[in-house]
């Protein structure tokens, strides 16, 4: 299969390969970048273990070609903490006990990260209806829910 | 034990594990590359019954990357995945009515596929996407024969057989109990009920499909395989001396980080043994990752149960006799601990946590043409406890009595020791009235009577369910074990290392995928030792690294692998005794281990610490005469009894008349596991089993067409996995009765939500739709379809 030229910026770092047209670009992201902090969890965009920023938008990198992406600013789990300082989110996964076999939690943690912008202050019920696209199978979600509701305290907090 | 502010044990800390995964940097099977990597797809039965007439590889063959590809006839010598749980009347074993099949299940079927997804060919490539592009060029020649999913049509006469074995699709049959003193209850019951209750098949989903990469060492002749495992010891086992028959002490295998198990992952199956077989071949690492359509396919699924159930009563409500007839799906093979399930892990827990008069238990396992059916969370005991108390709900309403009180009339009262059921088993302590009494108290029960009554009024269906479960955790002795029928042992492993500079490792033949082992073993040991935590280590998953263990299942790692840990560290430290008297001259009896020191009796100022008797053990210059060097035990705990923890549930329903839909509106466990070592550890677990509880009561289920034997629920699209916006917060709580079985007094916490929030579910549902007539919901999931339809069938009754 001819390849064509893919160029993208992950987590501040321009990246350049030739990728089958049909790549998808979680698969790039893991097998060919080497970031295997994103995950697969299914075949039909259910489970959102994927869930990555685009061009400041969550998305779940399962559903799109890697040249879908080329020139695209992207970032992945491993670009959210800055400066060796977690994310307050990734913090409150933490304090919270909100992950445990810790599989979905990239993708619950990027997912958060759209949801807290769109709503930094979110009703309990706002933040389940956001993680919609999100499955979890350790937690029954109660401490995923904690754990957003104690980074949007933290965030309001330092601003 | 007394928690006091200085112990770790009993506090919940953030875990220590969490650093890696919250920042993308776990290391899960999935994430290794190795050099000269290749790439494993398999070609697949797509007919539930097929006879396979060819297999061409030749264009696979020719495809460009492809290393090679392989079908059962290439696999010469090697032999069947084994059953490890043996049911048969001249082994001894109790309750066998009729023996075990034991049927083939070669790693790549050759003559016949016996389920949609029974892998018949792997091919190997240098990319994953040339792997799949090939293994789509196997041309199979396929007979499709006619084929069977549901256990009643399997048993009817004539129906298509599975395996060529005599007794046709019956796998084996079992009873336990006393059928003659069940009979006499019944006859002198002034009440009876009988109920059919289906327990419907579910898939374990865990987030982390399997996987595993197999490397085979030409130059060393050793064999390591990364595998998806709850237990990486006996994988190695049963894949080394049953399958392949290469020695054990040539293979590694390691279970990394692992995404969830929930039972899944615990068995020998087909995708290791052949990519383990074929690297060997070819000489090169393999890696295959399964696809969640292939995980549907394969993954050894839960449950499945079609059950009767009668309770017989007294007026004024004792239980007098519990009757049950079960009919168990095992799917087209045995899975390795298949047969276990629905007898030894489900007759022997329908004594509950009441003092039943007597009881009798019939199985019946039978093969189908679906996927195997293995231990999924719970394994036999959510059926056991499904069955009991949805019939004990039945019995209340016969008698019109409310369903906590009948309960409560029915308790073994508190005890401690041993309390020996109707169904073998003897049960080590428990307070169940107490777990009751809390529950009640937190839930506001008479209040929430009245407003179900107001409701009512209004047209509104509120329900109220219970369940008042019991559990069998750490299942041992070995012995007795044994004598059941299991083929290998379930004691735990600990080894303890403590290093010259005072630093402790710790190996672990338990396996954590989500139950924080790392945190609470480390806090045990810390603890103990009255050392910080920063300066233990806790390792697992490793068998070049770790002593025979037999792994994380049937909520065992703290109680068993805790206890093993606990025994290694009292070995050390009476050594560190006899070292820490030679520099205090001083007799070994007189010194005592306090906060981190030896220390001569009452006399904390003489003293040594742990650091310096450590560096001593392993600088011994001055040194006790006949004292080996080194500072390292290693334990195997086999515990005397099994634990048993149990609780009581509750939860408030609204259905929603025009439609159907159930509302969980409030969800409340009150959970005794014993003692714990991290609360926040323990209520996360509880979560998550309720909510897989609650996943079954309303919205999961494994679906297969009757015709074709497709599984229809093979997507993540088809079957209803529980989300964030279907549940509750959930509100928790503990009664503490400690086990006198294990020094840790811990019973055991993985499992308990799956049990006890499935029956109080559907009771509350079932309670809901009491004012319409409704006193029984045979199958699950609740549905809003379902539920619609038992609304309309009950108006059109009345």
């Amino acid at each position: 299969m001819s390849k064509l030229p893919v160029k993208m910026t992950i987590n501040g770092q321009s990246v350049s390969h030739e990728v089958e047209p049909r790549l998808l670009l979680v698969h790039y992201i893991r097998e060919t970048v080497g970031l295997t902090g994103t995950h697969v969890g299914c075949d039909t965009s259910q489970c959102g273990a994927c869930t990555i920023m685009m061009n400041g938008q969550a998305v779940k990198s399962c559903t799109l070609f890697t040249v879908q992406a080329t020139g695209a600013d992207i970032m992945t789990i491993e670009g959210l903490a800055k400066d060796g300082e977690l994310h307050p989110i990734q913090q409150g996964f933490w304090e919270k006990h909100g992950l445990q076999c810790g599989f979905c939690t990239p993708g619950m943690i990027m997912a958060a990260v759209q949801l807290l912008e769109r709503h930094p202050k979110p009703s309990e019920d706002t933040i389940r209806h956001q993680l919609e696209g999100n499955l979890c199978r350790c937690t029954g979600y109660h401490n995923i829910v904690k754990a957003i509701e104690w980074a949007a305290d933290k965030m309001a907090a330092a601003k | 034990m007394a928690v006091t502010e200085d112990r770790l044990f009993g506090k919940s800390i953030k875990r220590r594990e969490d650093p890696r995964f919250i920042t993308g940097r776990g290391n899960y099977v999935d994430d290794l590359k190795l050099t000269g990597m290749t790439y494993a797809a398999f070609v697949r039965s797509p007919h539930a019954h097929a006879r396979i007439k060819g297999i061409d590889v030749g264009a696979a063959k020719a495809h460009p990357g492809v290393v090679a590809v392989f079908t059962g006839k290439d696999m010469t010598g090697v032999n069947s995945l084994p059953c490890g749980w043996d049911l048969r009347k001249e082994k001894g074993i109790p309750g066998v009515v009729e023996d075990l099949a034991i049927v083939p299940h070669m790693p790549l079927t050759s003559d016949v596929a016996r389920h949609v997804g029974d892998p018949v060919a792997v091919v190997i490539a240098d990319s994953q996407s040339a792997a799949q592009d090939a293994a789509e060029k196997v041309n199979v020649t396929w007979e499709p024969l006619p084929s069977v999913t549901a256990t009643d049509k399997a048993i009817a006469s004539g129906a298509p057989k599975v395996h060529d074995v005599p007794t046709g699709n019956t796998a084996f049959k079992w009873a336990l109990g006393d059928a003659a003193a069940t009979d006499a209850a019944f006859k002198s019951a002034a009440v009876t009920v009988k109920k059919r209750i289906v327990n419907q098949r579910l898939v374990a989903n865990a987030m982390e499909p399997r996987a595993c990469v197999a490397r085979f060492d030409d130059s060393t002749g050793d064999l390591t395989l990364w595998v998806t495992s709850q237990n990486p010891h006996v994988h190695r086992l049963l894949m080394c001396a049953f399958v392949l028959g290469i020695p054990e002490h040539k293979v590694r295998v390691i279970a990394p980080d692992v995404g969830g198990g929930f039972g899944s992952k615990i068995f020998l199956y087909n995708e290791e043994v052949v990519c383990s077989w074929a690297s060997r071949q070819i000489k090169r690492p393999i890696r295959w990752t399964s696809t969640r359509r292939e995980a549907y396919l394969t993954d050894a699924q839960g449950r499945d149960h079609v059950t009767e159930a009668e309770l017989a009563l007294s007026k004024d409500g004792k239980m007098l006799g519990l009757r049950v007839k079960t009919t168990a799906n095992l799917g087209a093979y045995l899975s390795t601990f298949a047969p276990a399930v629905p007898t030894f892990l489900y007759g022997t827990l329908l004594n509950g946590v009441y003092t039943l008069g007597a009881i009798h238990v019939e199985v019946t396992g039978v093969f189908t043409n679906t996927t195997a059916v293995d231990a999924y969370r719970g394994a036999g005991r959510p059926e056991a406890c499904y069955v009991l108390e949805r019939i004990v709900d039945a019995g209340a309403a016969a008698l019109k009595m409310d369903p906590a009180e009948l309960r409560r009339k029915n308790f073994i009262p508190k005890f401690s020791g041993a309390y020996q059921t109707h169904v073998a088993v003897s049960y080590d302590s428990g307070d169940y009235a107490g777990a009751l009494d809390k529950l009640l108290q937190l839930f506001d029960y008479k209040k929430l009577r009245a407003e179900q009554a107001e409701a009512r009024t209004q047209g509104r269906l509120l329900g109220v369910g219970f369940s008042t479960y019991i559990e069998a955790c750490s299942i041992a002795p070995s012995k007795l074990v044994g004598a059941l029928g299991a083929g290998a042992g379930l004691y735990e492993s600990g080894k303890v290392r403590v290093h010259p500079t005072g630093g402790v490792t710790v190996y672990t033949g338990s396996h954590a995928h989500g139950q924080g082992h790392e945190t609470t073993f480390a806090q045990l040991v810390a603890d103990d030792l009255g050392i910080p935590i920063e300066q233990v280590e806790i390792v697992h998953g490793d068998t070049g690294l770790i002593p025979f263990g037999m792994g994380t299942y049937g909520s065992r790692s703290a109680s068993v692998g805790g206890t093993a840990i606990r025994m290694s560290i009292d070995k050390i430290k009476e050594k560190g005794k006899k070292i820490a008297a030679h520099l205090l001259e001083a007799s070994p009896k007189d010194v005592e281990y306090v906060n981190g020191q030896f220390q001569v009796k009452g006399v904390p100022s003489k003293a040594v610490p742990f650091g310096a008797v450590a560096l001593t053990a392993y600088v011994p210059h001055n040194f006790p005469e006949g004292l080996e060097p080194g500072l390292e035990e290693t334990s195997f705990y086999d515990p005397s009894n099994f634990c048993f923890p149990f609780g009581a549930h509750a939860c408030v329903v609204e259905v929603e008349q025009e439609t159907g839909k159930v509302k969980l509106l409030r969800y409340v466990a009150i959970d005794d596991v014993g003692n714990v070592i991290n609360p926040m550890i323990v209520d996360g677990m509880v979560h998550g089993g309720v909510a897989q509880g609650v996943g079954q009561a309303l919205w999961e289920g494994a679906v297969y067409d009757g015709d074709s034997g497709q599984l229809v629920t093979s997507t993540m699209m088809d079957y209803a996995m529980p989300k964030a916006d279907m549940l509750p917060m959930y509100e928790t709580g503990r009664t503490v009765t400690p086990t006198p079985v294990n020094p840790l007094g811990i019973k055991g916490a993985g499992e308990t939500g799956t049990i006890a929030a499935t029956p109080a579910v559907v009771n509350a549902v079932v309670d809901a739709l009491g004012g319409l007539g409704v006193d029984h919901i045979e199958a699950m999931p609740l549905t809003p379809e379902r539920v619609w339809k038992i609304i309309q069938a009950a108006k059109a009754g009345k």
